[in-house]
């Protein structure tokens, strides 16, 4: 235990008030004069749309009139009214709770594979990782068609085997399985970066580790995982969030598996097929927004996704320690 | 005094701002001139949805437009949907004349149109003059806010091939009809899955949607200003019609075969590869036909109705696009000049009709000898021309009064269930949706 001793303080003249703030201001003027321009951006792209969204959320708001204040009429509506915005928000908790820890898991795993290659290793990536490079629409047309029932070809070899193949993207109970393949086909991008925080784990920790007599679960259980914590909760946090605004994938599928292509067809009728299981909230908040005209409503629904994936994000961040820890 | 503290300055100019930018509001109707102008100078907008060809037979009837004015000059927007036109109108820019969609976006729409009825009324142009329907889906809210251009019209098409090899010379009148020759007419695979279908009644497939195939039977979709499904006969007759058929060939099946069929709006379309043999479809795919598909032997007729409904057969479902000029507009006379000449003017009319492969609304244009209309596309300018052409109400929700309906159908033709119960649940989805966007 220590002792401190508090020594007397030089005494210094204080100097002025008016002299204090002119220096203040003289050493702070390079830095507020080079965050300027950052701030008027944050403020008109960022702190202005967000309180326009906020506002609008309050009132009945077409786009053709001006916004009337409604009070909390938008939220009664949604939490209370709505018969779609349910369905919406639980096919999208599905990607949020499904889609995502078994893209990390998978992602993890073939990370694991490749970290103890020895040979091919760049080959082995590049295979891996080229699917992310595909643009999701691109994608999304090509599963559609691998998976189509009547012509595709993996029911074909399903036919050829004896099995009767499922309706894959035209089944509601299906049509999502089929998107969290297509997920874990294109988790290149996760895979990669898992893979470089895996050859990043210090080697001599897991020959500590086999002198203690630890089995493989053992060292990935208290080596490895420690290890790569931060990027696992980077990559959770960045899934997470992706995962909410879920949208491309599932519009794009939705288009294909029902025959229709866009031209002449009205996007409300066409997103969520089949029946509704690929409608999620950003979905049906824009069909809200843009089909019906009431930007009032949707952006109600902006402020509680909003809410919510702030509220998800504090959670996951407070239980992890999220680099604090790390960082001690 | 006490200076504002920056926590609280911050948000409250920001919402003043806010108010500012997005509370642009829409004036009212200004008086007209009681002779309109002998001539006409200066440039208008003219904004619309059409892309590609389309935009330039529109681009065409304009020249036409601009020949007859020579002071004026109209700039046109191609390619602009209605919602992105709407945030134009809103945001006070520059649009004159704007072309849309009735049935999605009208109902929001109209408030910041002129109402045109008394330049109608100075240059004697009558309601009268369109066919019926679409006179009176073009008016929102007692305003008559726009003109219908040109319009879709929906009917049955069907493979004279098939038919005959099934022993059927003439296309059904009733969809009791229609469902005894769709059987007939399916074929299957030695696995039992279908090689060729009579006919597709799933909704969502091609262009069966509540709105269309709801039309076939008048089913009311409102009384006054609320939704009154669940109380019309003919919704519980028209749905349990689709879902019995459904049932019959198989729900299943009917899934497989149509997720395996081509595009609609390719070549691939299964009407035109003859993999189903009749179609409820638009006009427009005597077009496609005839470019995709031109050895194919078919024949149109008007879509058969619910027997019993009080339907009568001949009419079918319609939409069309509608044209209005800007309450903000500055040059409101030479707006109304190009509304009235793209409307009115028979030549302008039939020209647009031919180029866009659509049927006109004016009496005089369907009736013109200058139309392009083989026997196929001829069945629809008259089922247009029928007493027994409807469209789905305008409302201020658009496109989600049929999303409801569609909604609700999709489920029930796979799993069935207590139809009263969820005509009830659909009314009250479409009441409460109409509520919200009617509160004051």
């Amino acid at each position: 235990m220590t002792s401190t001793r508090s020594l007397p303080r030089p005494s210094v003249a204080k100097p002025r008030p008016a002299m204090r703030t002119r220096s203040l201001l003289a050493s702070r003027l390079p830095v507020w004069s080079m965050m300027i321009l950052g701030l008027i951006g944050l403020a008109v792209f960022f702190l202005y749309p967000l309180l326009a969204n906020l506002y609008f959320s309050f009132t009945n708001y077409d786009l053709a009139g001006a916004p009337h204040w409604t009070g909390l009429r938008n939220y009664v509506y949604l939490f209370t009214q709505d018969s779609r915005v349910g369905k919406a928000a639980l096919n999208t908790l599905w990607f949020v709770v499904i889609l995502v820890p078994v893209r990390m898991v998978f992602s993890l795993g073939i990370g694991l594979l490749l970290s103890r290659r020895k040979t091919a290793r760049g080959f082995w990536r590049t295979v891996f990782y080229l699917p992310a490079l595909v643009p999701p629409v691109a994608s999304v047309v090509g599963f559609v068609f691998l998976f189509n029932p009547g012509t595709g070809p993996i029911n074909a070899v399903l036919r050829h085997l004896g099995i009767t193949g499922p309706l894959w993207f035209n089944d509601p109970a299906l049509s999502k399985p089929s998107l969290l393949l297509l997920g874990l086909w294109m988790a290149g991008d996760v895979m990669v970066i898992f893979l470089a925080a895996l050859l990043d784990v210090p080697k001599d920790q897991y020959e500590a580790c086999e002198l203690d007599g630890a089995n493989g679960w053992q060292r990935l259980r208290f080596v490895t995982l420690p290890n790569i914590r931060p990027v696992l909760l980077f990559s959770a946090v960045t899934g997470v969030i992706a995962a909410l605004q879920y949208f491309t994938e599932a519009a794009v599928a939705s288009m294909i598996a029902n025959g229709k292509t866009g031209i002449d067809a009205g996007t409300d009728q066409l997103l969520g097929y089949p029946d509704d299981s690929l409608l999620t909230y950003t979905q049906w908040m824009y069909v809200q927004g843009f089909n019906s005209f009431q930007l009032g409503y949707a952006s109600t629904m902006a402020v509680v996704l909003f809410l919510i994936a702030a509220a998800v994000m504090a959670v996951l961040l407070r239980r992890a320690g999220l680099f604090t820890k790390a960082q001690g | 005094m006490r200076a504002t503290k920056p926590a609280t300055a911050i948000p409250a100019v920001a919402l003043v701002a806010a108010l500012i930018l997005t509370g642009c509001g829409i004036g009212a109707d200004e008086p007209v001139a009681r002779t309109a102008p002998r001539e006409l100078t200066g440039t208008i907008q003219l904004w619309h949805h059409y892309t590609d060809r389309e935009a330039a037979v529109i681009q065409s009837v304009v020249r036409d437009f601009e020949r007859l004015h020579p002071g004026l000059h109209v700039n046109v927007h191609s390619g602009q949907q209605d919602t992105k036109i709407t945030q134009v109108v809103s945001s006070g820019g520059d649009v004159d004349v704007m072309l849309t969609n009735v049935n999605s976006t009208l109902g929001t729409l109209c408030k910041t149109m002129a109402d045109l009825a008394p330049y109608m009324a100075r240059d004697h142009v009558r309601a009268a003059d369109f066919q019926g329907t679409f006179a009176s889906a073009t008016a929102f809210d007692d305003r008559r806010c726009s003109l219908p251009t040109t319009s879709d019209v929906y009917g049955l098409y069907y493979n004279k091939r098939l038919l005959g090899r099934a022993g059927y010379h003439d296309p059904p009148k009733t969809l009791d009809e229609l469902g005894r020759m769709a059987l007939k007419l399916t074929t299957y695979n030695p696995d039992g899955s279908i090689r060729t279908l009579g006919f597709d009644p799933l909704i969502g497939f091609g262009q069966n949607t509540s709105g269309t195939v709801s039309a076939t039977s008048g089913a009311r979709w409102m009384r006054g200003t609320e939704a009154t499904t669940a109380a019309s006969r003919q919704w519980h007759e028209i749905l349990a019609w689709q879902r019995d058929l459904v049932k019959k060939i198989g729900y299943r099946k009917l899934k497989a075969f149509t997720a395996g069929l081509g595009d609609e709006w390719s070549a691939n379309n299964p009407f035109q590869t003859g993999r189903i043999a009749m179609a409820l479809d638009g006009e427009w795919r005597v077009a496609f036909v005839d470019e995709q598909a031109p050895h194919l032997d078919y024949g149109t007729a008007p879509f058969p109705v619910l027997a019993g409904s009080g339907q009568p057969y001949g009419g079918g479902y319609v939409s069309a696009a509608d044209i209005g000029m800007s309450k903000q507009s500055g040059h409101k006379e030479a707006a109304w000049a190009l509304v009235k000449f793209l409307t009115t003017n028979t030549g302008a009319a039939v020209k647009l009709a031919n180029g866009l492969k659509n049927i006109p609304t004016l009496r005089r244009a369907a009736d013109s000898p200058e139309l392009e209309a083989g026997p196929q596309y001829r069945m629809f300018i008259e089922a247009s021309k029928h007493p027994g052409a409807n469209t789905s109400p305008i409302t201020e929700i658009g496109a989600t009064l049929v999303a409801t309906m569609n909604d609700f159908w999709t489920t029930y033709q796979e799993n069935g269930g207590n139809l009263d119960e969820g005509l009830r649940a659909v009314d009250t989805d479409i009441n409460n949706a109409l509520s919200l966007r009617r509160q004051k």
